[in-house]
């Protein structure tokens, strides 16, 4: 392992590193585009970190060799000192869009992993903790309603529960809310900080919205695209628990405009 | 034309000028049944009078009266156990085991072509290919085959009746969205899983959809193979009349063969209601 590189960007202050990725480069074969060169990254134990981008610079790339739903070309991604080679158990992940099937009630939604890895009976037994979790994100009384019925932001803290429900020890996050609307989304991300500081969980957001990573995170990693690369990483040290009116204060405008100014420079890359 | 609005002063706007009615076409506001008695009747009223004008040779049309009369022989005779009623019960029987068949073959196929590599790129084309042509044709293959029993009847039904299943299966594997893939990869679903948790069942609207298409399909192929193959069902009753002219009796024969017809389509439809029961259907064609 290339040490000066691993040393390139060390995360927030506080925890072991959980993710560790080495010199990770994608080369899609079927167009021969490269989304992603030598990004190098460690997301460390309880910190909260956004990636942001203009469209196409390979963020869901980023993501999805995270999870191991894809092989990087070259390089190397490392969870909780195991390779990652496949999608994995202590990994939770999130989408634009909720997917819930509609043929499944909420707490049959949010049980389906477990379904899926430990069959239908250990689903059952976890049928009481999806109930807790759907009481954590506001949506008791509705266990037993089918996904049709819920609006959109529910259908998203259903699917919250959804990825909670394994007790995964890193949330990868894909614009989980960006088909919200704003306030529904402000919201959301004032309960995503709750839920990651009370399950203790290191958290990695792709987003396009540079407010929503500056009130959410510790880190931001800005990328350039073409090829997809790490352009700096940002530290955000406005005080914990963060909160909404923190947006209006001198320091979270100054953090915004250094990445709008950094991500204008990046266009003309 | 909006200046002359804006300009005047806002105490002098009538409701005339600001109220814009929103108009309601009239057929919006007549309930279904009465629009369909209407056009029912309309086309009674044509008939009666084409007949009893002599535009046209009994023989040809006969009236509605005469038409009806035969009807209530013909139900007389199904409703007392004569000969028709054992012909209607051949043909029923037919039709379901073609539906069965072709439910059976159009499936696995469909689930071949629709989750297979091998069967997208090596079965979908033959299946395409055997799909344009006039599968009636094969007809006279299915009785020197199979004889001029039921089996060659129920081949063509099936014959005529999975292509649409294996379609409608194969399409509605691939409905499942980007999404939802990644979604069960990332839980570690096994293929098998992914199939039948996910795959299938988002795909069942489709799949019933080619099912309600095999069902009309299945109806046609009984009856053709009967026309063409002989044996004793309903068609062969039809083709008889027919050939002593007997017009009205093939009307009412029609009619009531379109009966088991419809009671095969709205038995799959509901089944679909049943099953699918989150996917709310566009009200409008094939919503009885
Ligand atoms: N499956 C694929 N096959 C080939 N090329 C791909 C594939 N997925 C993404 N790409 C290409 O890789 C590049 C990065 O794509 P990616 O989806 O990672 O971007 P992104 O940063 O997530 O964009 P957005 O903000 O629009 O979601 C793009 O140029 C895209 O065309
Ligand atoms: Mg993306």
């Amino acid at each position: 392992m290339n040490a000066a590189i691993a040393q390139e960007y060390s995360g927030a202050p506080t925890g072991a590193p959980v993710y560790e990725l080495t010199r990770v480069s994608k080369t899609y074969a079927r167009n021969s585009v490269v989304a992603l060169e030598d990004v190098s990254l460690t997301l460390r134990h309880g910190s909260f970190t956004s990636v942001i981008g203009s469209s196409g610079c390979g963020k869901s790339t980023l993501l999805k060799i995270m999870a191991g739903l894809i092989p990087p070309s070259k390089g190397r991604v490392i969870l909780q000192s195991e390779p990652v080679t496949g999608p994995r158990r202590d990994i939770g992940m999130m989408f634009q869009q909720a997917t819930l099937f509609p043929w499944k009630t909420a707490v049959e939604n949010i049980v389906l992993p477990i379904e899926i890895r430990d069959g239908k009976a250990a689903a059952k037994n976890a049928l009481e903790k999806a109930h807790e979790l759907l009481d954590i994100v506001g949506l008791k009384g509705f266990e037993n309603v089918y996904p049709n019925e819920l609006s959109g932001g529910m259908a998203q803290r259903a699917s919250i529960c959804r990825m909670l429900i394994t007790e995964p020890a890193v949330l990868l996050l894909d614009e989980p809310f960006s088909a919200l609307d704003e306030l529904s989304r402000d919201m959301m991300n004032m309960e995503l900080q709750r839920i990651c500081i009370e399950q203790d969980a290191t958290a990695f957001l792709v987003t396009h919205s540079i407010q929503e990573a500056v009130i959410l995170s510790d880190d931001i990693v800005v990328m350039k695209p073409r090829p997809g690369r790490i352009a700096e990483i940002v530290k955000v040290d406005l005080p914990r628990p963060r909160t909404l009116d923190m947006m209006t204060t001198p320091k979270f405008g100054e953090i915004v405009d250094h990445i709008r100014g950094m991500l204008d420079k990046g266009e003309e890359m | 034309m909006t200046d002359l609005h804006t300009n005047k002063p806002a105490d002098t706007v009538t409701d005339e000028d600001t109220v814009w009615v929103q108009e309601i076409a009239f057929i919006d506001s007549v309930p279904r049944w009465i629009a369909m008695t209407f056009v029912f009747v309309v086309f009674i009223g044509t008939w009666q009078l084409v007949t009893s004008l002599g535009l046209v040779s009994p023989i040809i049309l006969p009236t509605p009266m005469e038409t009806l009369k035969d009807m209530i022989f013909v139900g007389t005779n199904l409703l007392s156990g004569g000969y028709m009623l054992g012909a209607l019960w051949i043909t029923i029987k037919e039709v379901i085991y073609g539906f069965a068949l072709a439910i059976a073959i159009g499936f696995s196929l469909g689930v071949l072509v629709g989750e297979t590599a091998f069967g997208e790129k090596a079965v979908m084309p033959y299946l395409v290919a055997i799909d344009t042509m006039p599968k009636v044709a094969f007809a006279p293959l299915f009785v020197a085959w199979l004889g001029f029993g039921i089996e060659s009847k129920v081949a063509l039904a099936a014959f005529i009746a999975t292509f649409p299943i294996v379609v409608g299966t194969a399409a509605g594997l691939h409905a499942a969205d980007e999404n939802a893939r990644m979604l069960f990869k990332t839980m570690g679903a096994s293929r098998m899983q992914t199939l039948i948790k996910m795959k299938l069942p988002t795909g069942l609207p489709q799949i019933f959809t080619g099912l309600k298409i095999g069902a009309v399909g299945v109806m046609a192929g009984a009856i053709t193979g009967e026309f063409l193959g002989g044996g004793k069902g309903f068609g062969e009753l039809i083709r008889v009349a027919a050939s002593q002219l007997n017009t009205p009796r093939v009307f009412s024969l029609i009619l009531y063969l379109s009966l088991v017809g419809l009671a095969l389509y709205l038995i799959v439809q509901w089944t679909q209601r049943k099953v699918v029961f989150w996917h709310k259907e566009r009200v409008g064609a094939g919503d009885y």
